[in-house]
């Protein structure tokens, strides 16, 4: 009987090497696996520098995350909060190399029922998109970048771009914008591990006291404005020595 | 040549809930059990700890408890006329990976089907004649009734320490409880969670209508529980990471909080983690199962033999797997003949925010299975007479945390970003609280599940294809319970409300339901069914069939409590009637 797979395939697709292969299986018998000390915590993404931007990305990303959560008299926005380093972070990382998604051809557009079609990793799409951006805005706007316009066609550009009617030369602009604005909102909310949410700014802003774990004392008291403090997974600032 | 290994009595594919199940019945039976699962092994200290558990941005948006789609996904698409494509990031669904499977990530909602909801067919016909199923629409009989299962559920329930309250029990209604359910035999074993504030005022304004409101059902513990196995569970502390999170304080019932602990000490027990079965094979009759082939993390594939074979993959794999292996015959839509990947379906739900100037809601604290439910509009629970649809769900709220990155909701209106939103988020968060209704998906000739002709998993195999949408029924039947539940809305007294209908095509995006159903059902004859009443193949007698595949339709309730009670109807099957005499448990 042959199987459905086989060996010179999984090497044919780069999947395993044809040297004599390891141990590929763990096997667990007689006892809970359990060891002391081990657990899984996540990866860390603070920082100030930039490892995927170029500078004229990043002036981009400053001046749109700007505009999508924007400094007022309510608080911090995007900016302060650290967005545009957490979405460099992420470009650099797995999230920005689709490394969990599916990504083999044949490609095709599809309807929108079917979802994300484009062949191009978050990496890829960020790259290619704020280029096409920044030459359409030059082309319009006598030679200036986005980040250059004043916000108020920064706003109506953008809100072209949502809608899908900037003409990007074959970029999803529209998939872009979706994408931009959910990532804005990951570095906004997301654990201050991560780069964003600097200060717990963003939680402060509606309210959220984060990472908590016991909530159970509070269940039953209907309507009070609890006025918890956030937490994150690594405490909060004061909790540290100075 | 794949390697081939020493044989076992039984092999169990794929390790969630139902591949724990198993593991533990069988192996109390004293036969040697090996289970194959394709990911890691999974623990509560080390992968879900408090200490790291509570972040939205890794478990939820970086998918990290669920399925790798880089390694295998679906195509999709919504009808024959259009072609698939793959789903290449998840969206609508989240199936498990791992240890514990989606029974790590799920919220805890344990529900029993109603009484009904086992005849589908029989039961509309004969209260409302031929009109009442549509042509096209392929429901069927399941072959079990609810009284057989109702041990059964009762077993899981108590192995969760399910918190609740009974409505029915041995035939008494009892006040507080939901009036429609079918008897239990006894009361949960765990009270129910406390309640904040959004699901109390629902429960008010539903009982000052005239419902019958009931506290949610719900695998989260009120208290301090050793379930039956010995296992200890702890009180829930409303932490609002359940759904699409583990659970690190030990209060969500999984295979990891139940049954693990005793299971893995087991001697006559071998798990083997990072093993993919990507093939059953049988005998030169066809009729018998003889081993499987997997393949390892280093790419070696081997062949393991067994006198009994159970499928405890997710519903998707197990469908997928049996048309890889050309067991039994693939759906064609055309002909209406074949049965593997038939009647696939789906739940339909909807949502409605509300919007208050001066409640304080606090909706960051929540549990996976904690709110109110009215349960009036569900299955055949109202007359459906000139409806122009038959089926239903649940209203109610649930409030499982407002995580924010995800929960955030703002009035009509709103613009999706800039200063009028941040001002519209800041002033409601704290203020808005959601009522969700969650419907039955009929099966219709048109949804089925099939290979793809096109693209391929990362070995090289063809991935599964969905072909679904909605059909009027689900459409009319959503609209009608959404409007139903935006009446108890309006009723809560809110400034004002955010009506979110389910309307147009099926769209594989949007996070929806993690309850894919059929493709593998059961039933009482093997012309309509892949599966006999006790989910033994019909064509392969040492071949049991686990999982929501099993489901000939989707009734308008999470899946969780059925999908295990049928495990455990199956295995009593198994243990006393198969081992002492292995064939097929019911003649064709």
């Amino acid at each position: 009987m042959t199987s459905g797979v086989s060996r010179r395939r999984l090497i044919a697709a780069g999947l395993i090497s044809a040297a004599p292969a390891a141990a590929g299986a763990t096997e667990f018998r007689g006892e809970y696996p359990w060891t002391g000390g081990a657990a899984a915590p996540a990866g860390v993404g603070g920082g100030e520098a930039y490892v995927f931007f170029t500078s004229a990305e990043a002036a981009f990303v400053k001046a749109t995350a700007a505009r999508l959560i924007p400094k007022d008299d309510l608080g911090p926005g995007a900016v302060e909060a650290g967005v545009p380093e957490f979405i460099d972070r992420q470009l650099a990382g797995e999230f920005g190399h689709a490394t969990r998604w599916y990504m083999q051809g044949p490609w095709s557009a599809g309807e929108t029922t079917q979802g994300y079609q484009s062949r191009y990793t978050p990496a890829d799409l960020y790259r290619a998109a704020i280029a096409a951006i920044d030459h359409a805005c030059r082309r319009e706007f006598k030679g200036e970048t986005f980040a250059g316009l004043a916000a108020a066609d920064q706003d109506a550009f953008l809100t072209r771009l949502e809608k899908g009617a900037v003409e990007l030369g074959g970029i999803d602009g529209k998939a872009f914008f979706e994408m931009f604005l959910q990532n804005v909102l990951e570095g906004f909310w997301s654990d201050p591990i991560y780069g964003g949410n600097r200060d717990m700014v963003g939680w402060k802003l509606i309210g959220f006291p984060g990472a908590r774990y016991d909530y159970a004392p509070y269940v039953s008291r209907h309507g009070e404005r609890l006025a918890l403090p956030p937490v994150g997974l690594e405490g909060r600032p004061s909790w540290r020595p100075r | 040549m794949p390697t081939r290994l020493a044989p076992v009595d039984v092999l169990v594919v794929g390790f969630g809930w139902t591949g724990a199940i198993v593991a533990q019945e069988l192996s109390d039976a004293g036969l040697k059990v090996l289970a194959l699962e394709r990911g890691a092994w999974r623990d509560t200290p080390t992968h879900f700890a408090p200490t790291f558990d509570q972040d939205e941005l890794r478990y939820y948006w970086r998918y990290e408890l669920f399925e790798r789609l880089a390694h295998e996904t679906l195509t999709f698409r919504n009808d024959a006329a259009q072609t698939a494509l793959p789903m290449r990031r998840l969206g609508s669904f989240l199936p498990g990976a791992n240890v514990g499977g989606a029974g790590v990530h799920w919220n805890g909602q344990i529900w029993r089907f109603l009484e009904s909801d086992f005849v589908a067919r029989s039961h509309n016909l004969s209260r409302y004649g031929k009109v009442a199923i549509p042509d096209g629409m392929t429901i069927q009989d399941w072959g079990v009734s609810y009284r057989e299962l109702e041990p059964h559920y009762d077993r899981f329930e108590y192995l969760c320490g399910a918190s609740g309250k009974a409505g029915n029990l041995n035939g008494q209604i009892q006040a507080g409880g939901n009036p429609f359910e079918g008897p239990r035999s006894r009361e949960y074993p765990n009270p129910p969670l406390q309640l904040t504030w959004p699901p109390t005022l629902f429960g008010e304004a539903a009982s000052r209508l005239g419902y019958k409101p009931f506290p949610h059902p719900a695998a989260n513990l009120s208290r301090a529980y050793v379930n039956p196995l010995g296992v200890q569970l702890g009180p829930c502390t409303y932490c609002g990471f359940c759904e699409k999170f583990g659970c690190g304080n030990y209060s969500k019932a999984s295979a990891q909080t139940t049954i693990l602990p005793v299971l893995m000490r087991k001697p006559n027990f071998t798990l083997k983690t990072e093993c993919e079965v990507t093939k059953i094979n049988r005998d030169s009759t066809g009729k018998r199962a003889v081993s499987v082939d997997y393949v390892d993390a280093s790419g070696q594939i081997f062949e393991q033999p067994a006198e009994l074979i159970v499928l405890c993959a997710y519903i998707l794999h197990n469908v997928r797997l049996l048309l890889l292996s050309g067991i039994g015959r693939p759906y064609d839509p055309d002909t209406g003949e074949g049965l593997v990947g038939k009647n696939y379906a789906y739940q339909i739900t909807s949502s409605i925010n509300l919007f208050f100037d001066d409640k304080i809601m606090n909706p960051f604290i929540g549990a996976g299975a904690h709110g109110m439910i009215c349960d009036e509009w569900n299955g055949d629970n109202f007359d459906h007479s000139r409806l122009g649809f038959i089926g239903g769900g649940y209203v109610g709220v649930v409030q499982t945390g407002a995580r924010p990155i995800e929960t955030h909701p703002t009035p009509e209106g709103t613009p999706s970003w800039g200063g009028t939103w941040k001002r519209a988020i800041a002033e409601n968060y704290l203020k808005t609280m959601s009522v969700v209704t969650h419907g039955s998906v009929m099966s219709h000739r048109g949804n089925y599940l099939d290979l793809d002709p096109t693209y391929r998993d990362v070995y090289g195999r063809p991935l599964l294809r969905m072909t679904f949408d909605f059909t009027d029924n689900e459409h009319r039947m959503s609209d009608y319970i959404t409007d139903r539940a935006s009446e108890i809305a309006r009723a809560m007294g809110p400034r004002e409300i955010k009506i979110n209908k389910r309307s147009g095509h099926y769209d594989i995006v949007p996070y929806q339901t993690t309850h894919n159903t059929g493709g593998a059902m059961m039933g009482a004859d093997p012309k309509s069914s892949v599966v006999n009443r006790y989910l033994q193949a019909w064509d392969v007698p040492n071949l049991f069939i686990m999982g929501a595949s099993a489901f000939p339709q989707n009734p308008g309730y999470n899946p969780t409590d059925t999908v295990a009670a049928l495990a455990y109807w199956s295995l009593e099957a198994i243990r006393s009637q198969y081992l002492k005499s292995p064939g097929p448990l019911v003649l064709a």
